[in-house]
Protein backbone atom coordinates (compact mmCIF):
# COMPACT_ATOMS: atom_id res chain seq x y z
CA UNK A 1 0.00 0.00 0.00
CA UNK A 2 2.76 2.56 1.14
CA UNK A 3 4.38 2.04 -2.36
CA UNK A 4 1.51 3.21 -4.32
CA UNK A 5 1.06 6.36 -1.90
CA UNK A 6 4.46 6.93 -2.01
CA UNK A 7 5.77 10.07 -3.77
CA UNK A 8 1.65 11.08 -4.40
CA UNK A 9 0.55 13.54 -1.98
CA UNK A 10 -1.28 12.08 0.69
CA UNK A 11 -5.01 11.18 0.13
CA UNK A 12 -7.33 13.37 2.35
CA UNK A 13 -9.98 10.47 3.15
CA UNK A 14 -6.98 9.23 5.46
CA UNK A 15 -7.31 11.52 7.75
CA UNK A 16 -9.51 10.57 10.76
CA UNK A 17 -12.69 12.80 11.21
CA UNK A 18 -12.20 12.35 15.05
CA UNK A 19 -8.50 13.87 14.96
CA UNK A 20 -10.12 16.54 12.44
CA UNK A 21 -12.54 17.34 15.13
CA UNK A 22 -10.09 17.36 18.15
CA UNK A 23 -7.44 19.37 16.56
CA UNK A 24 -10.30 21.83 15.00
CA UNK A 25 -12.28 22.17 18.25
CA UNK A 26 -9.79 24.74 20.63
CA UNK A 27 -9.39 26.88 17.71
CA UNK A 28 -12.90 26.78 16.18
CA UNK A 29 -14.18 27.81 19.86
CA UNK A 30 -12.00 30.12 20.30
CA UNK A 31 -12.08 32.03 17.02
CA UNK A 32 -16.06 31.90 16.64
CA UNK A 33 -17.13 32.08 19.91
CA UNK A 34 -14.61 34.47 21.30
CA UNK A 35 -13.60 36.68 18.10
CA UNK A 36 -16.76 36.69 15.60
CA UNK A 37 -19.40 35.95 18.30
CA UNK A 38 -18.21 38.56 20.65
CA UNK A 39 -17.62 41.05 17.78
CA UNK A 40 -21.41 40.20 16.65
CA UNK A 41 -22.71 41.16 19.51
CA UNK A 42 -21.00 44.26 19.73
CA UNK A 43 -22.59 45.17 16.51
CA UNK A 44 -26.08 44.12 17.89
CA UNK A 45 -26.23 45.99 20.54
CA UNK A 46 -25.33 49.39 18.53
CA UNK A 47 -28.22 49.16 17.56
CA UNK A 48 -30.22 48.65 20.46
CA UNK A 49 -31.24 51.76 23.20
CA UNK A 50 -29.79 52.27 26.22
CA UNK A 51 -32.42 50.50 29.57
CA UNK A 52 -30.22 50.16 31.80
CA UNK A 53 -30.35 46.13 30.49
CA UNK A 54 -27.43 43.81 29.25
CA UNK A 55 -28.69 43.96 25.72
CA UNK A 56 -30.60 47.12 25.49
CA UNK A 57 -34.13 47.67 24.36
CA UNK A 58 -35.57 48.06 20.48
CA UNK A 59 -33.93 48.51 17.59
CA UNK A 60 -32.34 51.88 16.67
CA UNK A 61 -30.19 54.06 14.53
CA UNK A 62 -30.54 56.72 17.41
CA UNK A 63 -26.89 56.13 18.56
CA UNK A 64 -25.08 56.36 15.19
CA UNK A 65 -27.35 59.54 14.72
CA UNK A 66 -25.96 60.86 17.86
CA UNK A 67 -22.49 60.17 16.39
CA UNK A 68 -23.29 61.82 13.01
CA UNK A 69 -24.73 65.11 14.92
CA UNK A 70 -23.03 66.03 17.90
CA UNK A 71 -19.71 67.89 16.95
CA UNK A 72 -17.88 66.65 19.65
CA UNK A 73 -17.93 62.97 17.87
CA UNK A 74 -16.44 64.19 14.93
CA UNK A 75 -14.12 66.28 17.22
CA UNK A 76 -12.88 63.50 19.14
CA UNK A 77 -12.57 60.98 15.77
CA UNK A 78 -11.14 63.47 13.93
CA UNK A 79 -8.14 63.98 16.67
CA UNK A 80 -7.71 59.90 16.66
CA UNK A 81 -7.34 59.53 13.15
CA UNK A 82 -4.66 62.60 13.20
CA UNK A 83 -2.69 61.54 16.12
CA UNK A 84 -2.46 57.91 15.04
CA UNK A 85 -1.65 58.94 11.58
CA UNK A 86 1.01 60.81 12.98
CA UNK A 87 1.98 58.42 15.34
CA UNK A 88 2.04 55.68 12.27
CA UNK A 89 4.13 58.22 9.75
CA UNK A 90 6.80 58.80 12.64
CA UNK A 91 7.41 55.13 13.62
CA UNK A 92 6.97 54.21 10.26
CA UNK A 93 9.84 56.87 8.62
CA UNK A 94 12.43 56.33 11.83
CA UNK A 95 11.99 52.62 11.36
CA UNK A 96 12.69 52.19 7.84
CA UNK A 97 16.31 53.24 8.17
CA UNK A 98 16.61 50.62 10.75
CA UNK A 99 15.08 47.72 8.81
CA UNK A 100 17.21 48.80 6.09
CA UNK A 101 20.29 48.16 8.02
CA UNK A 102 19.54 45.28 9.50
CA UNK A 103 18.51 43.97 6.03
CA UNK A 104 21.74 44.64 4.18
CA UNK A 105 24.27 46.41 6.35
CA UNK A 106 24.15 44.51 10.20
CA UNK A 107 26.22 41.35 9.10
CA UNK A 108 27.06 39.54 12.25
CA UNK A 109 25.41 41.90 14.31
CA UNK A 110 22.17 41.08 12.76
CA UNK A 111 20.64 38.74 14.98
CA UNK A 112 21.67 40.73 17.93
CA UNK A 113 20.18 43.86 16.63
CA UNK A 114 16.75 42.17 15.53
CA UNK A 115 16.69 40.99 19.19
CA UNK A 116 17.51 44.46 20.46
CA UNK A 117 14.98 46.25 18.70
CA UNK A 118 12.34 43.66 19.53
CA UNK A 119 12.38 43.23 23.16
CA UNK A 120 10.58 46.51 24.27
CA UNK A 121 7.67 44.71 22.01
CA UNK A 122 7.57 41.96 25.15
CA UNK A 123 7.55 44.17 28.33
CA UNK A 124 4.74 45.91 29.58
CA UNK A 125 2.93 48.22 27.69
CA UNK A 126 2.10 50.53 31.17
CA UNK A 127 5.31 50.48 32.12
CA UNK A 128 6.86 52.66 28.80
CA UNK A 129 3.36 55.07 28.92
CA UNK A 130 4.51 55.31 32.42
CA UNK A 131 8.19 56.00 32.05
CA UNK A 132 7.31 58.79 29.51
CA UNK A 133 5.11 60.42 32.31
CA UNK A 134 7.85 60.48 35.01
CA UNK A 135 9.92 62.16 31.95
CA UNK A 136 7.58 65.07 30.65
CA UNK A 137 6.08 65.69 34.26
CA UNK A 138 6.05 69.53 35.99
CA UNK A 139 8.78 68.18 38.18
CA UNK A 140 10.08 65.59 36.32
CA UNK A 141 13.02 64.14 34.31
CA UNK A 142 13.11 66.23 31.61
CA UNK A 143 12.03 69.51 33.45
CA UNK A 144 14.61 69.01 36.02
CA UNK A 145 17.59 67.71 33.80
CA UNK A 146 17.41 71.42 31.50
CA UNK A 147 17.35 73.02 34.85
CA UNK A 148 20.21 71.27 36.24
CA UNK A 149 22.09 71.70 33.14
CA UNK A 150 21.60 75.62 32.90
CA UNK A 151 19.25 75.28 30.08
CA UNK A 152 16.32 76.92 31.21
CA UNK A 153 15.52 78.77 34.40
CA UNK A 154 12.29 77.30 35.46
CA UNK A 155 10.27 73.79 34.68
CA UNK A 156 7.36 74.34 32.00
CA UNK A 157 4.05 72.75 31.83
CA UNK A 158 4.11 72.31 28.23
CA UNK A 159 5.70 68.64 27.77
CA UNK A 160 2.23 66.98 29.88
CA UNK A 161 -1.09 66.85 28.99
CA UNK A 162 -0.47 68.15 25.55
CA UNK A 163 -1.50 66.38 22.24
CA UNK A 164 2.35 66.15 21.26
CA UNK A 165 3.01 63.80 24.55
CA UNK A 166 0.43 61.37 23.52
CA UNK A 167 2.01 61.34 20.08
CA UNK A 168 5.36 60.82 21.28
CA UNK A 169 4.70 58.34 23.81
CA UNK A 170 2.61 56.40 21.19
CA UNK A 171 5.61 56.97 18.60
CA UNK A 172 7.91 55.63 21.58
CA UNK A 173 5.17 52.45 22.60
CA UNK A 174 4.78 51.22 19.38
CA UNK A 175 8.22 51.28 17.63
CA UNK A 176 9.16 48.10 17.90
CA UNK A 177 5.68 47.39 15.78
CA UNK A 178 7.12 48.87 12.58
CA UNK A 179 9.90 47.19 12.20
CA UNK A 180 10.26 43.59 11.92
CA UNK A 181 7.30 43.73 8.92
CA UNK A 182 10.01 46.34 7.17
CA UNK A 183 12.53 44.07 7.51
CA UNK A 184 11.38 41.46 6.70
CA UNK A 185 10.16 42.97 3.07
CA UNK A 186 13.39 44.06 2.92
CA UNK A 187 15.01 40.93 3.59
CA UNK A 188 12.67 39.09 1.25
CA UNK A 189 13.66 41.20 -1.89
CA UNK A 190 16.24 39.16 -4.32
CA UNK A 191 19.92 40.11 -3.81
CA UNK A 192 20.02 39.44 -8.12
CA UNK A 193 17.39 42.22 -8.52
CA UNK A 194 20.00 44.77 -6.82
CA UNK A 195 22.77 43.02 -8.64
CA UNK A 196 21.24 44.08 -11.62
CA UNK A 197 20.36 47.22 -10.92
CA UNK A 198 24.09 48.49 -9.95
CA UNK A 199 25.09 46.01 -13.55
CA UNK A 200 22.61 48.59 -15.35
CA UNK A 201 24.63 51.65 -14.26
CA UNK A 202 21.92 52.60 -10.94
CA UNK A 203 23.70 54.72 -8.44
CA UNK A 204 23.07 53.59 -5.35
CA UNK A 205 20.47 56.17 -4.64
CA UNK A 206 18.65 55.37 -7.83
CA UNK A 207 18.63 52.06 -7.14
CA UNK A 208 17.02 52.51 -3.85
CA UNK A 209 14.32 54.61 -5.12
CA UNK A 210 13.64 52.36 -8.22
CA UNK A 211 13.97 49.16 -6.69
CA UNK A 212 14.45 48.97 -3.06
CA UNK A 213 11.63 51.09 -1.85
CA UNK A 214 9.08 49.92 -3.96
CA UNK A 215 9.81 46.44 -3.25
CA UNK A 216 9.57 46.63 0.37
CA UNK A 217 6.15 48.38 -0.09
CA UNK A 218 4.30 45.81 0.90
CA UNK A 219 6.16 45.61 4.62
CA UNK A 220 5.69 49.44 4.98
CA UNK A 221 2.23 49.20 4.55
CA UNK A 222 1.95 45.72 7.30
CA UNK A 223 4.34 48.67 9.25
CA UNK A 224 1.27 50.73 8.89
CA UNK A 225 -1.31 48.79 9.67
CA UNK A 226 -0.11 47.46 12.90
CA UNK A 227 0.89 50.72 14.54
CA UNK A 228 -2.26 52.60 13.00
CA UNK A 229 -4.91 50.00 14.35
CA UNK A 230 -3.81 50.13 18.39
CA UNK A 231 -2.72 53.75 18.36
CA UNK A 232 -6.09 54.68 17.02
CA UNK A 233 -8.28 52.73 19.40
CA UNK A 234 -5.86 53.52 22.35
CA UNK A 235 -7.10 54.73 25.58
CA UNK A 236 -4.49 54.42 28.22
CA UNK A 237 -2.02 57.03 26.86
CA UNK A 238 -4.14 59.57 26.56
CA UNK A 239 -5.26 59.25 30.19
CA UNK A 240 -1.55 59.30 31.40
CA UNK A 241 -0.45 62.40 29.48
CA UNK A 242 -2.49 63.42 27.13
CA UNK A 243 -4.98 66.04 29.57
CA UNK A 244 -8.44 66.70 28.57
CA UNK A 245 -7.22 68.10 25.03
CA UNK A 246 -6.15 65.16 23.94
CA UNK A 247 -8.96 62.86 24.72
CA UNK A 248 -8.73 59.89 22.03
CA UNK A 249 -12.13 57.63 20.45
CA UNK A 250 -10.69 54.93 23.32
CA UNK A 251 -11.21 56.89 25.98
CA UNK A 252 -14.96 58.12 24.98
CA UNK A 253 -15.70 54.07 24.63
CA UNK A 254 -14.03 53.05 27.63
CA UNK A 255 -16.18 55.60 29.25
CA UNK A 256 -19.43 55.34 27.74
CA UNK A 257 -18.78 51.25 29.36
CA UNK A 258 -17.77 52.77 32.03
CA UNK A 259 -18.82 55.79 34.45
CA UNK A 260 -20.90 57.15 31.56
CA UNK A 261 -22.74 53.38 31.70
CA UNK A 262 -24.45 53.54 28.06
CA UNK A 263 -22.95 50.76 26.51
CA UNK A 264 -25.19 50.30 22.93
CA UNK A 265 -23.78 53.87 22.60
CA UNK A 266 -20.01 52.32 23.68
CA UNK A 267 -20.99 49.54 20.84
CA UNK A 268 -22.05 52.27 18.02
CA UNK A 269 -18.99 53.94 18.94
CA UNK A 270 -16.96 50.82 18.25
CA UNK A 271 -18.87 49.88 14.92
CA UNK A 272 -17.49 53.52 14.02
CA UNK A 273 -13.95 52.57 14.69
CA UNK A 274 -13.92 49.18 12.89
CA UNK A 275 -15.71 50.69 10.29
CA UNK A 276 -12.25 53.06 9.77
CA UNK A 277 -10.33 50.65 10.47
CA UNK A 278 -12.13 48.94 7.61
CA UNK A 279 -11.60 51.47 5.05
CA UNK A 280 -8.02 51.72 6.18
CA UNK A 281 -7.17 48.12 5.65
CA UNK A 282 -9.10 48.23 2.28
CA UNK A 283 -7.02 51.20 1.22
CA UNK A 284 -3.98 49.49 2.23
CA UNK A 285 -4.95 46.50 0.50
CA UNK A 286 -5.50 48.35 -2.64
CA UNK A 287 -2.18 50.00 -2.62
CA UNK A 288 -0.19 46.75 -1.46
CA UNK A 289 -2.02 45.80 -4.63
CA UNK A 290 -0.62 48.57 -6.52
CA UNK A 291 2.96 47.38 -5.17
CA UNK A 292 2.76 44.05 -6.56
CA UNK A 293 2.22 41.90 -3.13
CA UNK A 294 4.48 39.22 -2.55
CA UNK A 295 2.63 38.37 0.22
CA UNK B 1 32.32 49.65 -9.04
CA UNK B 2 34.71 50.89 -6.00
CA UNK B 3 32.83 53.77 -5.45
CA UNK B 4 29.81 52.45 -5.57
CA UNK B 5 30.99 50.22 -2.75
CA UNK B 6 32.80 52.97 -0.90
CA UNK B 7 29.62 54.95 -0.92
CA UNK B 8 27.68 52.04 0.60
CA UNK B 9 30.21 51.67 3.35
CA UNK B 10 29.61 55.44 4.01
CA UNK B 11 26.42 55.30 4.20
CA UNK B 12 26.65 52.24 6.43
CA UNK B 13 28.65 53.94 8.74
CA UNK B 14 26.23 56.30 8.99
CA UNK B 15 22.94 54.36 9.23
CA UNK B 16 24.89 52.27 12.20
CA UNK B 17 24.85 55.74 13.84
CA UNK B 18 21.29 56.39 13.40
CA UNK B 19 20.42 52.90 14.66
CA UNK B 20 22.66 53.35 17.95
CA UNK B 21 20.42 56.39 18.37
CA UNK B 22 17.22 54.58 17.25
CA UNK B 23 18.07 52.13 20.31
CA UNK B 24 19.07 55.12 22.44
CA UNK B 25 15.46 56.46 22.33
CA UNK B 26 13.84 53.07 22.27
CA UNK B 27 15.47 52.03 25.59
CA UNK B 28 16.48 55.15 27.48
CA UNK B 29 12.70 56.02 29.03
CA UNK B 30 12.25 52.68 30.05
CA UNK B 31 15.68 52.69 31.60
CA UNK B 32 15.10 55.51 33.81
CA UNK B 33 12.18 53.28 36.06
CA UNK B 34 15.19 51.80 37.13
CA UNK B 35 16.99 54.52 37.61
CA UNK B 36 15.07 56.08 40.26
CA UNK B 37 13.78 52.80 41.45
CA UNK B 38 17.27 53.29 43.57
CA UNK B 39 17.04 57.18 43.89
CA UNK B 40 16.45 58.30 47.48
CA UNK B 41 13.49 60.58 46.48
CA UNK B 42 9.76 60.30 46.14
CA UNK B 43 10.60 63.01 42.92
CA UNK B 44 11.80 61.49 39.89
CA UNK B 45 13.76 64.36 38.74
CA UNK B 46 17.05 65.16 38.72
CA UNK B 47 19.88 65.57 40.53
CA UNK B 48 20.05 62.27 41.99
CA UNK B 49 19.74 62.26 45.88
CA UNK B 50 21.72 58.69 46.33
CA UNK B 51 21.46 55.23 46.45
CA UNK B 52 18.80 53.29 48.35
CA UNK B 53 16.92 50.08 48.00
CA UNK B 54 13.77 51.11 50.68
CA UNK B 55 11.34 51.70 47.64
CA UNK B 56 12.06 47.25 47.11
CA UNK B 57 11.43 47.02 50.49
CA UNK B 58 8.10 48.33 50.87
CA UNK B 59 6.95 45.80 48.25
CA UNK B 60 7.84 43.06 50.86
CA UNK B 61 4.45 42.43 52.95
CA UNK B 62 2.22 43.81 50.92
CA UNK B 63 -0.98 42.06 50.37
CA UNK B 64 -2.64 43.38 47.75
CA UNK B 65 0.16 43.28 45.73
CA UNK B 66 1.12 39.66 46.55
CA UNK B 67 -2.46 39.08 45.63
CA UNK B 68 -2.13 40.97 42.46
CA UNK B 69 1.16 39.26 41.35
CA UNK B 70 -0.65 35.65 42.11
CA UNK B 71 -3.61 36.48 40.21
CA UNK B 72 -0.64 37.58 37.45
CA UNK B 73 0.72 34.46 37.49
CA UNK B 74 -1.80 31.82 37.48
CA UNK B 75 -4.08 33.80 34.90
CA UNK B 76 -0.61 34.11 32.50
CA UNK B 77 -0.17 30.51 32.82
CA UNK B 78 -4.04 28.92 32.34
CA UNK B 79 -4.21 31.43 29.29
CA UNK B 80 -0.70 31.22 28.32
CA UNK B 81 -1.22 27.36 27.88
CA UNK B 82 -4.75 27.78 26.16
CA UNK B 83 -3.23 30.36 24.06
CA UNK B 84 -0.37 27.53 22.40
CA UNK B 85 -2.58 25.14 22.59
CA UNK B 86 -5.00 26.92 19.92
CA UNK B 87 -2.02 28.43 18.35
CA UNK B 88 -0.41 24.22 18.00
CA UNK B 89 -3.60 23.15 16.23
CA UNK B 90 -4.77 26.20 14.28
CA UNK B 91 -1.87 25.98 12.34
CA UNK B 92 -1.11 22.64 12.29
CA UNK B 93 -4.11 22.55 10.55
CA UNK B 94 -3.92 25.64 8.40
CA UNK B 95 -0.61 23.61 7.05
CA UNK B 96 -1.68 19.62 6.58
CA UNK B 97 -5.54 20.11 7.32
CA UNK B 98 -6.43 20.88 3.74
CA UNK B 99 -9.86 22.59 4.48
CA UNK B 100 -11.21 25.53 3.73
CA UNK B 101 -12.92 25.46 7.47
CA UNK B 102 -9.09 24.54 8.75
CA UNK B 103 -7.82 27.66 6.52
CA UNK B 104 -10.87 30.23 8.08
CA UNK B 105 -10.31 29.65 11.26
CA UNK B 106 -6.46 30.32 11.05
CA UNK B 107 -7.04 33.72 8.89
CA UNK B 108 -9.82 34.70 12.09
CA UNK B 109 -7.50 34.24 14.95
CA UNK B 110 -4.82 36.56 13.37
CA UNK B 111 -7.63 38.99 13.60
CA UNK B 112 -7.29 40.65 17.11
CA UNK B 113 -4.37 42.10 14.70
CA UNK B 114 -6.58 44.51 13.15
CA UNK B 115 -8.97 44.80 16.57
CA UNK B 116 -7.94 47.83 19.06
CA UNK B 117 -7.44 46.28 22.34
CA UNK B 118 -10.23 48.60 23.97
CA UNK B 119 -13.15 46.68 21.51
CA UNK B 120 -11.69 43.38 22.28
CA UNK B 121 -12.27 44.17 25.86
CA UNK B 122 -15.65 45.61 25.42
CA UNK B 123 -16.70 42.49 23.12
CA UNK B 124 -15.68 39.70 25.66
CA UNK B 125 -16.82 42.07 28.39
CA UNK B 126 -20.67 41.90 26.65
CA UNK B 127 -19.89 38.37 25.80
CA UNK B 128 -19.06 37.20 29.63
CA UNK B 129 -22.12 39.28 31.06
CA UNK B 130 -24.16 37.36 28.47
CA UNK B 131 -22.78 33.90 29.32
CA UNK B 132 -23.10 34.95 33.10
CA UNK B 133 -19.88 34.91 34.86
CA UNK B 134 -19.29 38.46 34.16
CA UNK B 135 -15.97 40.11 35.13
CA UNK B 136 -13.41 37.41 36.50
CA UNK B 137 -10.20 35.86 36.40
CA UNK B 138 -12.39 33.43 34.02
CA UNK B 139 -12.99 36.65 31.90
CA UNK B 140 -9.29 38.15 32.03
CA UNK B 141 -8.09 34.19 30.71
CA UNK B 142 -9.95 34.11 27.81
CA UNK B 143 -9.22 38.10 26.90
CA UNK B 144 -5.99 36.74 27.48
CA UNK B 145 -5.86 33.78 25.21
CA UNK B 146 -7.39 36.43 22.65
CA UNK B 147 -4.41 38.53 22.97
CA UNK B 148 -2.26 36.15 22.88
CA UNK B 149 -3.57 33.95 19.98
CA UNK B 150 -1.88 35.81 16.70
CA UNK B 151 1.60 35.33 18.33
CA UNK B 152 1.31 31.53 19.04
CA UNK B 153 -0.26 31.03 15.35
CA UNK B 154 2.18 33.19 13.91
CA UNK B 155 5.30 31.48 15.51
CA UNK B 156 3.99 27.66 15.47
CA UNK B 157 3.10 28.19 12.07
CA UNK B 158 6.50 29.56 10.99
CA UNK B 159 7.82 26.09 12.89
CA UNK B 160 5.68 23.57 11.18
CA UNK B 161 6.49 25.14 7.75
CA UNK B 162 10.20 25.12 8.67
CA UNK B 163 9.77 21.17 8.97
CA UNK B 164 10.64 18.63 5.63
CA UNK B 165 7.35 17.54 3.72
CA UNK B 166 9.15 14.74 3.68
CA UNK B 167 9.40 13.92 7.62
CA UNK B 168 5.74 14.08 7.72
CA UNK B 169 5.07 12.30 4.59
CA UNK B 170 7.42 9.43 5.59
CA UNK B 171 5.40 8.90 8.92
CA UNK B 172 2.25 8.59 7.10
CA UNK B 173 3.77 6.58 4.76
CA UNK B 174 5.01 3.67 7.12
CA UNK B 175 1.77 3.49 8.37
CA UNK B 176 1.43 5.89 11.42
CA UNK B 177 -1.91 7.53 12.25
CA UNK B 178 -2.77 11.33 11.73
CA UNK B 179 -2.56 11.00 15.96
CA UNK B 180 0.90 9.29 15.52
CA UNK B 181 2.36 11.33 13.52
CA UNK B 182 1.21 14.59 15.10
CA UNK B 183 1.74 13.45 18.58
CA UNK B 184 5.35 11.49 17.52
CA UNK B 185 6.59 13.22 15.19
CA UNK B 186 5.68 16.68 14.56
CA UNK B 187 5.51 17.83 18.15
CA UNK B 188 8.76 17.05 19.31
CA UNK B 189 10.39 18.59 16.49
CA UNK B 190 8.57 21.70 17.38
CA UNK B 191 9.38 21.36 20.94
CA UNK B 192 11.48 24.38 20.98
CA UNK B 193 8.67 26.70 19.25
CA UNK B 194 6.16 25.58 21.56
CA UNK B 195 7.59 27.01 24.69
CA UNK B 196 8.69 29.66 22.79
CA UNK B 197 5.15 29.92 21.97
CA UNK B 198 4.09 29.88 25.53
CA UNK B 199 6.86 31.57 27.01
CA UNK B 200 5.65 34.72 24.55
CA UNK B 201 2.30 34.48 25.66
CA UNK B 202 2.72 34.55 28.76
CA UNK B 203 4.85 37.80 28.88
CA UNK B 204 1.43 39.08 26.80
CA UNK B 205 -0.74 38.08 29.73
CA UNK B 206 1.49 39.04 32.65
CA UNK B 207 2.09 42.46 30.88
CA UNK B 208 -1.47 43.44 29.44
CA UNK B 209 -3.67 46.06 30.88
CA UNK B 210 -5.75 47.36 27.73
CA UNK B 211 -7.58 44.21 27.71
CA UNK B 212 -7.58 43.33 31.13
CA UNK B 213 -9.25 46.58 32.07
CA UNK B 214 -12.63 45.30 31.37
CA UNK B 215 -12.48 42.08 32.50
CA UNK B 216 -11.40 42.22 35.70
CA UNK B 217 -13.58 41.66 39.07
CA UNK B 218 -12.11 42.14 42.50
CA UNK B 219 -8.88 40.14 42.22
CA UNK B 220 -6.61 42.87 39.77
CA UNK B 221 -3.55 41.63 38.24
CA UNK B 222 -0.03 43.10 38.34
CA UNK B 223 -0.63 45.96 35.73
CA UNK B 224 -3.97 46.88 37.20
CA UNK B 225 -2.52 46.76 40.58
CA UNK B 226 0.18 49.25 39.10
CA UNK B 227 -3.03 51.58 37.48
CA UNK B 228 -4.65 52.08 40.89
CA UNK B 229 -0.97 52.92 42.33
CA UNK B 230 -0.62 55.43 40.27
CA UNK B 231 -3.10 57.96 41.51
CA UNK B 232 -1.29 58.44 44.98
CA UNK B 233 2.14 60.61 44.33
CA UNK B 234 3.47 58.92 47.20
CA UNK B 235 3.85 55.22 46.07
CA UNK B 236 5.42 56.74 42.39
CA UNK B 237 9.12 54.96 43.83
CA UNK B 238 6.97 51.53 44.76
CA UNK B 239 5.72 51.46 41.36
CA UNK B 240 9.01 52.45 40.26
CA UNK B 241 10.56 49.55 41.57
CA UNK B 242 7.47 46.56 40.75
CA UNK B 243 8.61 47.97 37.33
CA UNK B 244 12.00 47.31 37.42
CA UNK B 245 11.42 43.98 38.89
CA UNK B 246 8.54 43.19 36.16
CA UNK B 247 10.67 44.54 33.22
CA UNK B 248 14.25 42.36 34.41
CA UNK B 249 11.74 39.21 34.27
CA UNK B 250 10.39 40.64 31.31
CA UNK B 251 13.70 40.73 29.74
CA UNK B 252 15.01 37.44 31.01
CA UNK B 253 11.99 35.12 29.76
CA UNK B 254 11.31 37.18 26.14
CA UNK B 255 15.51 36.58 26.02
CA UNK B 256 14.87 32.86 27.31
CA UNK B 257 11.83 32.45 24.17
CA UNK B 258 14.15 34.06 21.17
CA UNK B 259 16.92 31.52 21.97
CA UNK B 260 14.60 29.07 22.15
CA UNK B 261 12.72 30.05 18.88
CA UNK B 262 15.76 29.85 16.92
CA UNK B 263 17.48 27.05 18.32
CA UNK B 264 14.67 24.54 17.44
CA UNK B 265 15.51 25.80 13.93
CA UNK B 266 18.58 25.11 13.72
CA UNK B 267 17.90 21.48 14.74
CA UNK B 268 14.92 20.87 12.02
CA UNK B 269 17.53 21.80 9.26
CA UNK B 270 20.04 19.63 10.79
CA UNK B 271 18.29 16.53 11.01
CA UNK B 272 17.08 17.00 7.18
CA UNK B 273 19.85 17.67 5.90
CA UNK B 274 21.38 14.57 7.07
CA UNK B 275 18.43 12.40 5.68
CA UNK B 276 17.81 14.09 2.79
CA UNK B 277 14.64 13.08 0.76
Amino acid sequence: MSTIVAGQSLPESRSSPAFRFAMLLPGGLVTFFLILFALGLVLFLAFRGNDGSLLGAGLTVANFATVASEPLYWTVTLRSLAIAGLVTLATVVTAYPVAYYLAFHAGRRRGLLLFLVTLPFWTSYLLRVFAWKIVLAYNGVLNSALIESGIWSEPTLAFLNTPAAVVVTLAHAYAPFAILPIYVALDTIPKSLLEAASDLGARPFTSFRRVVLPNSMPGVLAAALVVFVPTVGDYVTPAMVGGPASTMIGSLIQSEFGKANDWPFGAALSVCVMLVILCVVLVARGADRRFGSRT
Amino acid sequence: MSTARTEANAGGRWLGAYVLAYLVFLYLPILLIPLFSFNDSIQAAFPLQGFTLQWYATLYGNPALSGALANSLVIGTIAASGATLCGITVSYMDLYGRSPLAATISAIARLPILIPGVIVGISLLILVNLVGFGPSRVAIVLGHILVALPTTVVVMRSRFAAIPKTIREAALDLGASDWTTFRRVMLPLSLPAVLSAFMLAFLTSFDEFIVVFFLAGTEPTLPLYIWSQLRFPRSLPTVMALGTAILVASFVIAAFAEVLRHRGLGTARRTAAANPA
